[in-house]
């Protein structure tokens, strides 16, 4: 399904685009300028980006597809981070993520029915002397469990 | 005015530094008391955040960890008169902060400055020695720089261990129009966070370090490529790069030198394999993060083909007290060959986690049990895995293994970046095993087929080693893989996820059914 771009998503695109095009290596930071005001990159926009950058739209397919990061459809409002990797596994990251995914009636990669929270897996939020470890939007939280993850959301998405 | 230290370092704030702070303000304006409130790095003490420090003319006071709740209680003790013996009789009193044992005991060289000062207040950096180094710098000639750096002994801290000086020789005598400094920011080793400590909480002595670098070989551009994981970090560098900018730090003409250094920070994108250097030079051009085969390397022909230093964080954060102090100074700490210091990250499950530097040669068992506290959980700490997710799991007849780079190397392990997760008798190796190969999987570039396909059906045959199928024959088919792996891989993601993976074997078969007779078949 295609998401249509707001007069204004258009605008800001563009603008992003033109700031970009003579930057050298500027497709990284391009793609993430996007997305950190449209929320993802529109698949639609490639051929733009291909035209001021000189690339195939098939490079920035590419490099889109390459990274964990982006992604190419509207998420949830908020974004929900659990860490899988080693140190937050010691101290119980998978009772966690067990625990969230039931609770919010989830898997990795899917937003819950309200639209609200999308739930990622991450590798390493550089917390792990606070393991197990979350991330939700921008912000880092160290010695989690199901239920203070759960106020969070409470706290942080429906207040 | 009492200057009261709240920390605004990732972990602090993940703890709740940020209420602690707000809390304490409130409290302070309700009382109509004074205080200046001020946001430092952390001190590296994780179980005592938020840390909240008050300074008195003794020095500075710490109580901790400071929640909101106890905010009231710490005015009704006064403990803004922080030796004052009602302040003394809180519970959250630890003392004076420079007294605590865990940071008397540490050699604080790279970070020296972290926890004390304000990160992006760049008066407070030239107050505690900050810019000395370039200054030092700006008066001896690029090689010159290169051979201080190299009699340091500095090597690697990103965890290949190569010495920093040579590598930068070789940039250094390279003919080339444009040269690049390139920091690996990446940070992506599970158990590791020093690099995220120096730019969220002395962004200047990185920018000093890669300003140093740039002007020793020749390279006016810079950039920092930082995990998109680390949102405070770029938001701290960003702040110190422009008021560097500003006071004539960076930039063109840099304190009246004629030398030129311009730093930008880029941002990574989730992927791990982008801390490979020359995968991450890829992204740095905006293309996938392909990893490329060396020769040639980066120092040869590195960002957009020009000769580019790469170097960790912290080898480039260090570079500022080697020309301070000198090169000698910095080389007299260590062990062997491993010289200097070393910043430790405590992680998994430690009573005691935080940031521990000491000159190499300290004993794992002293990390674990003296600066650790032993484990998080009570249980006996069962298996330690040192140097992120591709380092090797050591048993406790490892333990007094020296931390030092040859001696790591005798026992089949790794330093790495100094990470070090502690897992307690609850672990399930074979399944700590299934994941080294699952996020080989999920990381891998895909460039060569030991490390794409090779992961993948490491996946599965430990999923039949653990349903019990066929014993003997996985076990060999699970050698017999890494062995391909470890051989056959371009870069070190598939060529090193089999220390985790045998070393896990060799020395928990329990865990993968098998008695230690069947192990060593
Ligand atoms: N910090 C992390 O998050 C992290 C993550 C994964 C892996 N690692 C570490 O990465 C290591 C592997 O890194 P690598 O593949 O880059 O190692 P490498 O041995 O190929 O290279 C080490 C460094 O030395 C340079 N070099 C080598 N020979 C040189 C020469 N003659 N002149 C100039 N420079 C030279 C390389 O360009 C590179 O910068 C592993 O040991 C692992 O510990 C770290
Ligand atoms: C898969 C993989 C990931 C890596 N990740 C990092 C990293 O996040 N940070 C880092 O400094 N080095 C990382 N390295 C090592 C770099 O390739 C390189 O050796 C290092 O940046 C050189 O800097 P140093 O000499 O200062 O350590 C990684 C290597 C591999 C194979
Ligand atoms: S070992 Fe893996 S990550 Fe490294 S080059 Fe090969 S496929 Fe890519
Ligand atoms: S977001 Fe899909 S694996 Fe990281
Ligand atoms: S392993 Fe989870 S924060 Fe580092």
């Amino acid at each position: 399904m295609d998401h249509l771009l707001s007069q204004e998503q258009q605008t800001l695109i563009k603008a992003h685009i033109q700031a970009h095009q003579h930057v050298p290596g500027g497709l990284m930071p391009l793609l993430h300028a996007i997305q950190d005001d449209i929320g993802y990159v529109p698949e639609i926009i490639y051929p733009d980006i291909s035209k001021a950058l000189a690339l195939s739209v098939a490079e920035v397919h590419g490099v889109v597809s390459f990274y964990h990061h982006f992604r190419t459809h509207p998420i949830g409002k908020h974004v929900l981070q659990i860490c899988r990797a080693e140190s937050c596994q010691a101290m119980g990251s998978e009772k966690l993520e067990t625990e969230l995914k039931s609770r919010l009636g989830v898997d990795y990669h899917q937003t819950t029915q309200d639209g609200k929270v999308t739930l990622l897996p991450v590798y390493c939020l550089g917390n792990c002397g606070c393991s197990p470890a979350v991330m939700l939007n921008d912000e880092v939280y160290g010695r989690m469990n199901s239920e203070k993850v759960s106020e969070l959301i409470a706290e942080v998405c429906h207040g | 005015m009492v200057k009261v230290y709240v920390p605004i370092d990732s972990t602090a704030l993940s703890l709740g530094a940020e209420r602690t702070a707000k809390a304490i303000v409130a409290e302070a304006q309700a009382r109509g008391i004074d205080i200046q409130l001020i946001r430092n790095g952390s001190r590296g003490l994780f179980w005592l955040e938020p840390l909240v420090e008050v300074e008195l003319a003794e020095g500075r006071v710490a109580f901790g960890p400071v929640q909101p709740k106890d905010v009231a209680s710490l005015f009704d003790a006064n403990f803004i008169n922080a030796l004052s013996d009602s302040a003394k009789g809180h519970p959250l009193y630890l003392g004076l902060t420079e007294e605590l044992a865990w940071l008397k005991t540490q050699q604080r060289l790279t970070f020296t400055r972290v926890g004390i000062t304000d990160p992006v207040s760049l008066e407070d950096y030239l107050a505690h020695d900050g810019y000395k180094g370039l200054k030092n710098a700006l008066a001896l000639s690029g090689a010159d720089i290169v051979k201080a750096v190299t009699d340091s002994g500095l090597r690697g801290r990103g965890g290949a261990a190569f010495p920093t000086g040579i590598k930068w020789n070789t940039v250094l005598n390279a003919p080339a129009e444009q040269k690049y400094v390139v920091c690996n920011a990446d940070e992506g080793d599970s158990g590791t966070y020093s690099d995220r400590m120096i730019m969220e909480d002395d962004p200047f002595v990185l920018i000093e370090g890669m300003t140093i670098a740039g002007i020793a070989v020749g390279a006016t551009q810079g950039y920092i490529y930082l995990r998109s994981e680390y949102p405070h970090a770029l938001k701290t560098l960003n702040e110190a790069i422009r008021r560097a900018n500003i006071a004539g730090y960076l930039g063109e003409n840099i304190q009246g030198s004629g030398k030129t250094f311009h730093l930008e920070v880029r941002r990574a994108a989730g992927a791990y394999v982008c801390g490979e250097e020359t995968s991450l030079l890829e992204s740095l051009e905006g293309k996938r993060g392909l990893v490329r085969f060396k020769p040639p390397l980066p120092a040869i022909e590195g960002l957009f083909g020009k000769p580019t230093i790469v170097n960790n964080v912290i080898s480039l954060a260090t570079v500022p007290i080697i020309l301070d102090k000198g090169a000698q100074y910095y080389a007299d700490y260590g062990m062997g060959r491993s010289r200097g210091t070393l910043p430790i990250q405590l992680a998994g499950n430690l009573k005691q986690t935080g940031l521990v530097e000491l000159a190499f040669g300290a004993t794992l068992r002293e990390l674990l049990y003296d600066y650790g506290g032993g484990s998080a959980s009570g249980k006996p700490i069962r298996a330690v895995q040192v140097g992120g997710p591709l380092g090797a799991y050591l048993p406790e007849s490892q333990f007094d293994t020296p931390l030092d780079y040859e001696e790591f190397g005798k026992i089949w392990a790794v330093l790495g970046h100094g990470g070090i997760v502690a897992f307690d008798e609850t672990a399930d190796m074979a399944k700590m095993a299934r994941y080294a190969f699952e996020f080989c999987a999920i990381e891998s570039c895909g460039k060569c087929t030991p490390c794409r396909i090779g992961s993948t059906r490491g996946v599965e045959v430990m999923d039949k080693i653990v349903a019990g199928k066929n014993h003997p024959q996985n076990v060999q088919l699970l050698r017999d893989l890494s062995d391909t792996m470890l051989n056959g891989s371009l870069c070190a993601l598939g060529g090193m996820t089999p220390y985790p993976v045998l070393s896990a074997l060799n020395h928990f078969p329990e865990d993968f059914g098998l008695s230690n007779k069947e192990a060593a078949a």
